[in-house]
Order: C-alpha cells, then structure tokens, then sequence
C-alpha cells in the first residue's frame, strides 16, 4: 500500500487486496438480520487477502482493512502484518434517528450512514414521524405531509426514501421504519380526518386530539392501506410499530370509546383497549409478510402476541429483569434503555455506554440466545442537523464495539486509546466527532 | 415567524402582507412590540449618557419597553424600507446600505436592483468612510441581502431621505479600540418620516446596526419589512464576555473569527481568550519560540501566530468587542515549562525529584525576569488596558514536596503556601501595573487574600465554594473590587433538555449590599471551558445557550419573562442558521432554513 514516498525496503510492499466472497454473493439483495457478517483477513506481502462468505462480511472486512492502515512520519501508508477472523455478536446494531421533532435534511442521513459503515453498525431506525411532524411523503396519502409535515421542503419524497435505503444498502445497512401508532400520532390527524380520537371536555368535544381511534372500521382500512405502502417502500422484513406511551386521558374522556370499552368487555382497563388495537395492527401488517418490531410497553400491556413479535427494551430504570421477562416468553428482544444518547450529560458518557453487557439479566442461555442486539437512539427533541453529528460520534461508537465485540473486550483504557484513534480518523473522513477529552488530532 | 409564514404559505395567502396592505390604506398604527419614546421616563438613559463611564450601567432599572432585548423580538406588520447611511460630522451619506424593490423583483434576484450600493454617486464622499462602520455596512448589507452580484443602481429611481437609514455618530473614535468605558448607546428611529439611527460612538452604532437587521424580516414573496419603532438602547452592563479555551483543544482561527462574528449578533463586547493552560502553548511568542514549539501540540498547525492575534483583534475591534487575553500562572502552567527550563516546580517524591513538575517556582529571580520579558511582549501585542492573569486552582502538593520551596517558606516566615501563592501574585501584578495594564484575576487570588491593587477586578467562577457565588460577589464587592460573574454561566457543563433557562434567570445584583457595592458589578462573562469542546461541537454548543447569557447582560433586569424569551431566542436561532451559524434547537420545531452538511 505504497503511495508517494519509495520505501528503501521494496520487497516489504503490499501490492494488492484479494477480496473473495465464497458462497453466493447476495450482490444484488438487500442485507437481512440473518446476513452473514464474518470475515477472515490475512495482511502479509505481497497479496492480502479478504475473505468472506458474503458481501456483507466482505464490507466489514474492507472497514477493519482500512482502520489497520497507517501514516508513519514519513507519510508513507502503512499496514502491520495481521490475521483476523472477525463476525459480530448481535446481527442488529441499530442507530434510532427522529426526523419528527426536527426534520433531518437528507444529507445528514447519508452521513449519518456512512459514519455508521465507518463503526459496523447495520441498521438505521428511522423513527421517520411522530407526534410533531409527519415528513414522510406518503404516495397512498399525500395530506399527511402536506398537512403534518413543518413545511412543504421539511418532506421525505418517494425519491428521498429509495436513495436513503439504496445508500445504506451499499453500505450493509438495513433500513427500518418506524411509523409510531396509536400514540405519538398527532401530526397524522392533520391529513387524516377522523383517524385520531376526540377528546372530551365533560359532555363537550374538545378542541383537541388524542390516539389514534381504535373503535373505528374506517381507522383499519386506513392503516391497512397506508402499511401496504410502507411494506412495498421499504424492503427490510422488519417494520417498527411503536405502541410506547399511550395517553389514555383523551380515550378516558370520549363517550364512544367509553362505550366500546363496555361492549368489548374491556372495563376500565385501556391497556386491553390499546392490545385489541395492537393486535389488530400486527395482524395487517403479519398479513404484508412483515415481522413486527414494538416498544415495551405492548409486550408489558399484552404478553399474547403475535409469535416472532420483537421487543425493544427503553425503559432504563429496570431493564435487565424486563429483558428476563420479554426472553422468558419467548419473544426476540433489541435492547436500547442504556443508550440513549440525546440525554446528554458532563464529561465522558461513552463510558457508562460501553460498559453495559447487554446479556446481563436472569435468565437461561435459550433466552439470551433472545437478545438480537441493540440500538443507539437520539431523540430529536433538542437535535438537529447543527448537532447531530458531534452527539452521535463518538459516543455511539462505544456502542458500536459493544454490540459487534466479544463480551471479554471491556478494557476501558484501550477502548480510549481506540476510540481516540478512531474519532481521529472519522474527522479525517469527514465526520466531525467531538473529542473524547483533551487533547488533539493531526 | 417561520411556522406561521409557512402556514400562510400553505393556505396559499399571506397573512403578514395582508397586514402591511391594512397599513398601507393608513388605517391604524403598525402593531409594535417596542413601543414608542414618548410614554417613557428617559431619566435612566440621561443618567447614563452623564455617568462616569467607568460605572456605566444603570442603578435603578429602565422600562422594559424603552429598551430592545438581546434578541429582538419578531414584529408582525411593516412598510417597505431603504437604507442609507451616514456619519455626522458632515451631513452627507457615507454608504447606501440596500434598497427594497417590489415583490415581483426579489422573486428573481437578478433584477432586484440596489439603487447605489456600490455605483452611487451618493456612495463615493469627498471623505474616507470611518473603517469601523463602513465594514460593518458592508456586513449588515450582506446579512440582510445577501452576497449580491448587484445589478446597477436603477438612476430612475430617487432616493428619499425616508427610504434611507441614517446613521450618525456624535464622536467617531473610528481608529481606537473599544474598551471597558466605550459608550454602547444608541437610538433607532423607524417612522414615516425617516429611518435614523444615532449613537454617541461607533461602538453605538455597531449596537444599534445589529438590532436593526434583526428587526428586518421578510415576507413570503421576499420583500423586506421593517415596523415603525423608536428604541433606546443601552447595556446594563459594561462587560459582556465570552471565554473560550484553545489549550485543551486547539481552535482554528475560522473558529474564532466565526464566534466573534456571533458574539457580535448578540452584542457582547469582550472576547476573553484563555490562550494557554497545562494541555498545550498555542500562543506562538516572539521572545520566546520555544513556548510553542515545544508546548504546543503541533508547532506548525496548532499555534497562533503573530499574524493571528492580530487578525483576532482587528476583526473583533471591527465588532466592537475587546480581546482579553488570559496568561494564567503560577498553576495551570505545565505547557510552559516544555519551553522555558526551569520555570515550574520540580516535584519531590521524598527526598527526590520525581520528574513531575507543579506551578510556576515562585523562588526563583529567573522566574520573574521571565514574566517580566514575556509581559512585556503580551502587554504590547494585545492592546486592551486589561490582561487576564489567572491564578485559579493552584494545587499546593509540589510546592510542599520541594525542599527548597519549604526553605524558602522558612526565610521568609511563611506557614500556609496561600502566602506563597500571595507573594508570586504580588510579584506579577507589579510587573504587569508597571506596564500600564490594569488586570482581571481569577476568584482564588481575592480568596486567597492576596494584596491586589483597588482597581483589580474579580472573576467569580466557583458556584458553591468556599461560598456561593452570591455571597462571593457580595464579598469581593464588600471589599471595594469590581466583579465579574461568571459561575452559572459555564457553557461547557452541558445538560439534558433548555438549560439556557437556568442561565438566563440568573439575576446578577441579587446579593445583598449596598448601592455602591452593585455599581462594582462590571458585568459577566459566559465560559467554555475545552475539555470536551474543539471546532467539531464549538459551535453548536455555544449558541444559542451563550444568547441567554447575552440577554441577561445587556437587557434590563426586567426582561425576565422565560416564555417571550424562548420565543424571541428560538426566532433568533433561525435567524442565526440563516446567518451560516450552526446555532443547535433550543426545543422541537424548524426553521425554514435548515442546517446544511457540506
């Protein structure tokens, strides 16, 4: 890997890569949970050599080649001599984006991206709406954008979606939506009418909105149609359907519902009254041949799910023994509670990231077998394309080694030495990740 | 703004130009939020304007309504302005700063014409402009329309005394440096009748620029509005700081010119630049090279040359903000003493050294003739009256290790090491009073009980020891020191969610003394510190939370209301995108000019 500079020792030059996929390529699909990641490295003049079994374990491979690459001071390019046999140890290693609470233009997503490929991560969630803004430009539905979004240019076109799933694809990288329902829906009520419930103030209807209204024919045949679009729009397997913090104050308030909840037999209880809308949405989107993805609180409200039904964790007070508990009935599990990286704090977080072992919980070792990975999750309440980057990296790169590294890498100090290096290297790719402590780079 | 204009947008009318047409028809006055002079007591701008400038600020709050707020407020209604300006001196216009065309014209920029921004024979006086206000017209023009190219002034069109803002300035210091006593003043008069803006200096009038651009907006068919408004403005307090560190990590100069560019927007006046500590010696010194070739972290890309202090300070003079520059000593010092041989304390692990190093060694002459030499070079390369000297968090350990510093205690009958501390203090400030500086120091100098001169001012940093910082300013002020406030403004120590509102609540004066001990409160300085801060989150992590502190120290204390706050600084956050900055949300929403990856 010579370039400028000669060395004297010429019989000591790398002249090439070999890279080999040596079962079928996957060339032309779209990278899934069960894609094969592994990969095995020799570095030695004057061929290295890349091996993997599929294209997606050849992409870490060429990632790790890259990071083995140094200047020495002479500048001459320079590689040690190296065996590696690497493969991750979750397949999902997420990082959640809001494009709700801030609009993300397209070009920090890509960047987003690459700086994902640069830590092996392989899945961007794209919490793409929430209660604030709806960007995402349906084609089935053009008035929850143009009526939910901020403004017309604050959308996510057909065109915007199929780049952003092509950009990741080329990087290894699954695209996961998030269309979040029955609560964190507000933005939806704007082009959709009726789709939301009426809140009630005494005998009154009030001026406002609450969850998406379960108790209506008319809810269903939308959502049906709008997750056929979605299903079509994004190819990944799995689609995010949210179902965390469901205000029940409004559905309390609304004579109809009320009513409903008496003839279903559901009480007072509306945690059956967001199951029966839970289940029914699984149902259509099962029927897609779509395998769901929900928040915790729909596994904690209703533990007879759809089998396949995966959970993920958020909540940070107690989330080892709800990783016992999700495992224990069987469901698949993606961790998050420990990493949220929008709550920022002081001084050196990273540590406290890189510290968790996700498989720390009670329970047998079928169970743990549950846990597919985990995701970094940076809300968007306070961010936007102005701090995206500097908050996400490093910080989500200690996470990154946590969900791709045996469960022994757990030096703190070489992991700072490391990941020094490595936002180091990132703003040389142009990622500006903020410093880990003081100090400098070239 | 942004949300509303855009709504109209959608609904395929514009609420705003419908307002303006009301105008136009004469029905009524424009609504305002800044009222108009007549209904207020003026005695509070008068008493200034009569002060001794070294205690410029007001004693007993103005009405909120006589002044404008850190950020301007977003006014609702407008009529069509131009620009023009001029210094007094002479009556004649010095440079015309924009023309507003219709509606149809700014839809395509190309025939937008500028009547006279640079072919006018207005334009070109028998008199060379005052370099201060004619960059800062040339800015202003820029911010608000944008880099041109400009097409030649339409001469069909004349020019109105009305259509044009008038700037005129009483005394025009258009060569000096702004400085602690510099008057910030100013009077805008937007009316049917003219667009005047006065100050009694340039530093005014820099002020007064800054507010008109902000109250300058634009329509969704991109006519540019202004409302009718009569604002007198002043600081409440003389000093408006911002510290940034370039030792723990080096900023590139970009960075600086670029914050001092915000630091203009928000009208602080003082950059304090903490130029040096233990991590690293950017400073590049001619007397002596070896500070930075061997203390910094790169000599050839991590240093500041002389050239670059000087860019530094002549484009923060061109803002009317005044560069302090902090040499902090005896701690905080292990960069220098990669350079200088000798300058720092060995330390001792029992009876030998132990190849660590502590404060500067207060024992030594070389040491002073040292400080001596190398103030002498600061004192004459930064030209403000003040240098910032530091002395905070000296760490006693190596001192006490060192057999000979112990040695030196006993001579001197010495017994606590804060005496030692007091007499290299002493030392320096002689040095540095010999050459005609006046000097801020850290809270720990004060503390300490270091004999300082009467005029020194205090920096009060540390939020809950060995006092709160209340009873500190009490205390520093008790004892006859101006003060300086700076412990809840620590913008490095960042938390979840709009930690700005802690910040802007701070009421500086809230301690208790008498009048006299508040008029020693010179202002405040918003801090951030480099441990975990370089040019890659600089930016965002500075602002808008700094503009909370900015606010806090130019309005008066009655602009406290959080709500109108968050709107006018969310506002202002657009405003600052729009201006190239990449100022971070202070809740959820959009601009309509987002942030852009390049």
């Amino acid at each position: 890997m010579h370039h400028g500079l000669a060395k004297v020792h010429v019989e000591m030059q790398l002249k090439q890569l070999l890279v080999t996929i040596t079962l079928e390529s996957e060339c032309n699909s779209f990278p899934s949970m069960s894609s094969d990641e592994s990969y095995t490295l020799t570095v030695q003049e004057p061929v290295a050599s890349l091996k993997a079994n599929k294209v997606w374990g050849a992409l870490r491979g060429l990632e790790t080649f890259s990071q083995l690459i140094y200047q020495d001071s002479y500048g001459t390019f320079t590689i040690n001599e190296a065996h590696i046999i690497d493969s991750p140890r979750f397949p999902h290693r997420g990082i959640l984006i809001d494009t709700s609470r801030h609009y993300l233009p397209i070009k920090s997503i890509l960047k987003t991206l690459d700086a994902m490929a640069f830590n092996k991560f392989n899945v961007l969630h794209w919490h793409i709406v929430d209660d604030q803004s709806f960007p995402y430009q349906s084609t089935t539905f053009p008035e929850l954008s143009n009526k939910g979004s901020y403004t017309l240019s604050h959308v996510y076109t057909p065109n915007d979606v199929s780049k952003v799933i092509e950009y990741a694809r080329l990087r290894g990288i699954r695209v996961i939506p998030e269309f979040d329902t029955p609560g964190h829906t507000q933005s939806w009520g704007k082009g959709q009418k009726d789709l939301l419930t009426p809140c009630y103030k005494g005998q009154k209807q009030a001026n406002s909105a609450g969850p998406i209204n379960p108790m209506l024919n008319t809810t269903y045949t939308f959502l049906t149609m709008l997750f056929k679009e979605i299903s079509k729009v994004f190819p990944d397997q799995l689609i995010h359907l949210g179902g965390d913090e469901v205000e029940f104050d409004c559905w309390a308030s609304n004579p109809n519902i009320q009513n409903f909840m008496k003839k279903k037999g559901f009480g007072q209880d509306f945690t059956k009254l967001e199951s029966f809308y839970v289940q029914k949405l699984l149902g259509i989107t099962a029927s897609m041949n779509k395998r769901s993805i929900v928040w915790q609180e729909v596994f904690d409200n209703n533990k007879e799910l759809q089998p396949g039904t995966i959970i993920q964790v958020w909540k940070s007070e107690t989330y080892p023994s709800e990783l016992s508990q999700v495992t224990a009935y069987g469901f698949s599990t993606i961790l998050s509670a420990p990493w949220y990286l929008d709550l920022i704090s002081y001084g050196q977080d990273w540590r406290k990231y890189y510290s968790v072992e996700p498989l720390n919980f009670q329970g047998s070792d079928k169970q743990k077998k549950l846990v597919l990975g985990g995701e970094a999750c940076l809300w968007g309440e306070y961010v936007d394309a102005t701090n995206l980057t500097p908050r996400l990296w490093p910080r989500a790169s200690a996470v990154g080694e946590r969900l791709w590294s045996d469960k022994t890498v757990t030096d703190i100090l070489d992991a700072y030495d490391r990941l020094s290096k490595h936002r180091c290297r990132m703003l040389r790719r142009g990622i500006s990740a903020q410093p880990l402590f003081v100090g400098f780079c070239d | 703004m942004d949300e509303e204009m855009s709504q109209a947008r959608k609904n395929g009318l514009c609420r705003k130009l419908k307002i303006v047409c009301k105008r136009r028809k004469g029905r009524g006055e424009a609504l305002m939020r800044t009222p108009s002079q007549h209904s207020l007591p003026r005695a509070p701008l008068s008493r200034l304007l009569h002060s001794n400038q070294n205690i410029s600020f007001e004693m007993t709050p103005s009405p909120v309504s006589a002044r404008a707020t850190g950020w301007s407020p977003p006014l609702p209604s407008a009529e069509p302005f131009r620009l023009l300006s001029s210094h007094r001196g002479g009556t004649r216009a010095i440079a015309v700063l924009c023309v507003h065309k219709s509606h149809k014209e700014r839809a395509h920029p190309a025939v937008f014409s500028a009547v006279g921004c640079t072919g006018d024979t207005v334009v070109h006086t028998r008199k060379p402009g005052c370099d201060v206000l004619d960059a800062a017209f040339a800015r202003y023009h820029r911010l608000l329309f944008g880099a041109g190219p400009w097409p030649p002034p339409s001469l069909s069109r004349r020019l109105q005394s009305k259509d044009v803002l008038v700037v005129s300035v009483v005394t025009a210091e258009c060569n000096e440096f702004p400085t602690l006593k510099s008057l910030e003043n100013y009077t805008l008069t937007i009316d049917d009748d003219q667009c005047l803006l006065t100050a009694d200096t340039i530093w005014g009038a820099l002020r007064g620029l800054e507010t008109f651009s902000q109250l300058v907006w634009t329509s969704a068919e991109g006519t540019f509005f202004i409302n009718k408004t009569t604002i007198k403005d002043f600081p409440r307090f003389p000093h408006r700081g911002l510290l940034l560190d370039t030792s723990r990590h080096y900023l590139p100069l970009s960075s600086i010119l670029d914050t001092l560019d915000v630091m203009a927007y928000n009208k602080l006046n003082v950059f304090h630049w903490h130029l040096v500590d233990d991590p690293s010696f950017p400073y590049d010194s001619i007397t002596f090279p070896e500070l930075a070739t061997k203390g910094s972290y790169n000599p050839v890309t991590h240093i500041y040359t002389a050239q670059d202090v000087k860019e530094v300070i002549e484009y923060a003079r061109l803002r009317g903000i005044r560069v302090l520059a902090e040499f902090d000593t005896p701690g905080h010092t292990l960069s220098w003493g990669s350079g200088i041989p000798e300058l720092l304390t060995p330390c001792y692990s029992g009876s030998q050294p132990s190849g660590d190093f502590g404060p500067v060694n207060p024992i030594l002459n070389s040491t002073y003739e040292f400080m001596s030499s190398f103030f002498l070079e600061i004192s004459s390369v930064f030209p403000d009256f003040y240098l910032h000297l530091g002395g905070d968090e000296v760490d006693f350990t190596c001192w006490k290790s060192n057999p000979d510093i112990q040695a030196f205690m006993k001579k001197r009958g010495f017994d606590d090491f804060r005496q030692l501390e007091s007499f290299y203090i002493q030392k320096l400030l002689d040095i540095v009073s010999a050459y005609n500086k006046g000097y801020v120091v850290w809270q720990e100098v004060f503390d300490n009980k270091v004999k300082v001169r009467p005029d020194t001012i205090v920096q009060v940093w540390r939020a809950e020891k060995p006092v709160t910082y209340m009873q500190e300013m009490e205390l520093v002020t008790k004892a006859g020191f101006r003060a300086l406030l700076s412990a809840p403004w620590y913008l490095n120590r960042i938390t979840y969610g709009p930690d700005w509102k802690a910040m802007y609540r701070v009421e500086p004066l809230d301690f208790e003394g008498s009048l006299e001990q508040k008029a020693l409160v010179i202002g405040g300085e918003a801090c951030m510190w480099g441990e975990w801060v370089d040019s890659t989150n600089l930016v965002p992590r500075l602002w808008p939370r700094g503009g909370a502190v900015a606010e806090r120290l130019w309005s008066s204390n009655l602009t406290t209301d959080l709500d109108f706050a968050y709107t006018r600084l969310s506002h202002f956050r657009c405003k600052l995108l729009r201006r190239g900055v990449q100022a971070e949300p202070i809740g959820v929403g959009y601009c309509e000019q987002e942030f852009e990856e390049t």
